[in-house]
């Protein structure tokens, strides 16, 4: 099995994020593998462990991102890609991200392909989708089971509170939703191993793609903080009056119903 | 110079603040009420491969450094110190010695299953009327044949009802009134080897502090550890990386204390202002990080030092003395921040204090500490 997992660098959106001039201050963010590429990491672990072959993470960035992929080596991926864009490109986008991705994978050999199914900073949970269909293979979003018995694919996908439950074939494209198993931490011998695992830094003249092919389609206008959550209010006297209240606070106040 | 973390260093301290936080935390309050061992918490860290941290790969370590051991020691410290001193005294007073002193047979034997974590690692040194003054040991080994006979009793010794073997000092001989010692391992299933967990602590209740009881208890003489007559030699070198190990403790107490008392300070409003406005609570604040931070960097600079090969004693006694009294004054205040609540066991600081008690005392107390550092300004 030759398994690619997808990985992003993501602000930890448990730490304090602060906005100025229109963007995410890097200074004191911490950084982390996306969550939910987490579990595809996981996941493509167990399965190299159960069917053998190999695991390949994948990123885009900078020269930053390399402590995430070492991360995914320590807990146990075989090798590690880095596209640097960092030189060619001031943003990148759905588009772009999943063009440079297809670039980089139509000439091997793939049979799984695991990413997050969203990131936690942009939370498009568009590339992985979109390079499915660059590639002209399979995929299924929010998984929360995967079973594979030779090329043939049983699946469970999380359709918001229900499960849906698909058959389908390698090679596949899958993104991870929460649930799917319990990423392990990296293990001690795994870390000190990581360092030795092999990490290949490619750039966009590696890969033949001009910077205007993956010019991005996509614009940011602003970025702001969610509003402070304003203090809850108790209400208070007979059943019946509190309930004609809240529903005409929710008319009039709140105006949502 | 260079202050930086290395990589692993650093992927480690991530791995085991994540583990501290999620897997630790959470039962810290539970545990320390109940005195309940944190077993299932070191059968994870046994499988994550914690538990051989510092050790050569040959015998199952990983082959780690002493500034990772301190760094792994202090996160499991913040958030629970009972799991802290059982991880601290597994290590460097436990596998230490093995690994100093051991014979490859003794290293593959006893050495291996410590850092897989099938058992735990302990030291039985302390007595009734042995502790710093090891001239006051009483335990007695008598070699007859090829067996050691031994007859005597131990205390405060930690993490031993969960360990398959531990070394221990006793006499071996007596040469013109004084005392030989030399340290044997000793299996904890030996006929006549009694083991009692029924002290009750003022703090780190979590942890596993016990008494031994050797009644002719035989073991064959190749259990000796070392040099015969060098026990208590052997046991000062143990003791220098252990208070490394208490020392990173007192860091992460303190740590962990501070976070509290900040996270309160911002939270409570008294005066229709968080109290974190008030400069009485800056000061204080202010004073528990210089604390924490002084101490973390001189830790670090001692387990440096020992990584280096280089002598490390002095600095070892200055880091565990300073850390551990600092850890002391950060928890007061830190109660002190917390008013009332501070006094609850549910807001954990009061339980921090308990802990960071022993600190002072273990592994030679800080009075101790400052005759270590005197000898050796004096020496120079």
């Amino acid at each position: 099995m030759n398994i690619y997992v997808l990985v992003k660098r993501t602000f930890d959106t448990e730490e304090k994020i602060v906005v100025s001039g229109g963007k995410i201050q890097e200074d004191g963010a911490e950084f982390i593998i996306n969550p939910y590429d987490e579990y595809a990491i996981e996941e493509a672990i167990q399965k190299r462990d159960a069917l053998g072959g190999k695991v390949t993470v994948v990123t885009i960035g900078g020269e930053d991102a390399e402590k995430q992929l070492r991360t995914a080596l320590a807990m146990g991926a075989d090798e590690a890609v880095l596209i640097n864009t960092e030189d060619d490109l001031d943003e990148l986008d759905q588009y772009s991200s999943a063009y440079i991705l297809a670039e980089y994978l139509k000439d091997k050999e793939v049979d799984l392909i695991l990413a997050g199914n969203v990131a936690i900073d942009g939370g498009s949970g568009q590339v992985g989708p979109r390079l499915a269909d660059l590639l002209g293979i399979n995929y299924v979003t929010t998984i929360t089971s995967l079973e594979i018995d030779g090329t043939n694919v049983k699946i469970v996908r999380d359709i918001e509170g229900d499960s849906e439950v698909l058959e389908t074939t390698l090679p596949l494209l899958v993104t991870a939703q929460q649930g799917l198993n319990e990423p392990r931490y990296p293990s001690l011998p795994g870390i000190m191993k990581a360092k030795k695992k092999p990490l290949e830094e490619l750039e966009l003249d590696d890969l033949d793609i001009d910077e205007d092919d993956v010019e991005v389609k996509v614009e940011t206008v602003e970025i702001y903080l969610p509003p402070q959550k304003a203090a809850g209010r108790v209400l208070d006297g007979e059943l019946q009056a509190q309930v004609k209240e809240l529903v005409n606070l929710l008319h009039t106040e709140a105006k949502v119903i | 110079m260079f202050f930086d973390l290395t990589d692993e260093q650093r992927m480690i301290q991530r791995t085991m603040k994540e583990f501290a936080d999620e897997v630790v935390a959470p039962g810290a309050i539970e545990r320390d009420r109940k005195k309940a061992f944190p077993k299932e918490i070191f059968q994870q860290l046994a499988e994550m491969g914690i538990m051989g941290l510092p050790f050569p790969e040959e015998y199952g370590g990983a082959g780690a450094d002493t500034i990772s051991f301190a760094i792994v020691t202090e996160e499991l410290s913040r958030v629970c110190a009972s799991t802290g001193i059982t991880y601290s005294a597994h290590i460097s007073l436990g596998g230490a010695p093995l690994n100093l002193f051991g014979t490859k047979e003794q290293k593959e034997r006893y050495l291996t299953p410590i850092c897989t974590g099938e058992s735990f690692g302990a030291f039985g040194l302390t007595e009734a009327n042995a502790g710093s003054d090891a001239g006051g040991t009483e335990t007695r080994a008598v070699l007859e044949g090829n067996q050691f006979t031994i007859n005597g009793s131990k205390m405060f010794i930690t993490n031993a009802s969960y360990a398959k073997h531990l070394a221990l000092t006793a006499i071996t001989d007596l040469k013109d009134g004084k005392k030989e010692i030399s340290a044997i391992i000793v299996p904890t299933d030996a006929k006549g080897f009694t083991i009692k967990d029924e002290y009750e602590k003022m703090g780190l209740n979590a942890s596993n502090t016990t008494e031994l009881i050797l009644e002719n208890v035989v073991v064959p003489e190749e259990n000796l550890l070392g040099v015969r007559g060098n026990g208590f030699k052997q046991f000062l070198q143990t003791l220098d990386g252990g208070r490394i190990g208490i020392a990173a403790m007192a860091v992460g107490i303190a740590q962990g204390a501070l976070n509290k008392a900040v996270r309160y300070a911002k939270e409570r409003k008294q005066f229709g202002r968080a109290i974190a406005d008030f400069q009485a609570t800056q000061f204080k604040l202010a004073d528990m990080a210089v604390k924490v931070d002084i101490a973390r960097t001189y830790v670090y600079k001692a387990a440096w030092l020992k990584d280096q090969g280089r002598p490390f004693s002095k600095e070892a006694a200055i880091a565990k003395y300073y850390a551990s009294e600092m850890a002391m004054e950060v928890c007061d205040e830190a109660i002190q921040i917390h008013g009332g609540y501070g006094y609850m066991r549910e807001y954990e600081v009061e339980r921090y204090m308990r802990d960071a008690k022993l600190l002072e005392i273990g592994e030679g107390t800080s009075e101790v500490q400052k005759l270590v550092i005197a000898r050796h300004i004096l020496a120079d």
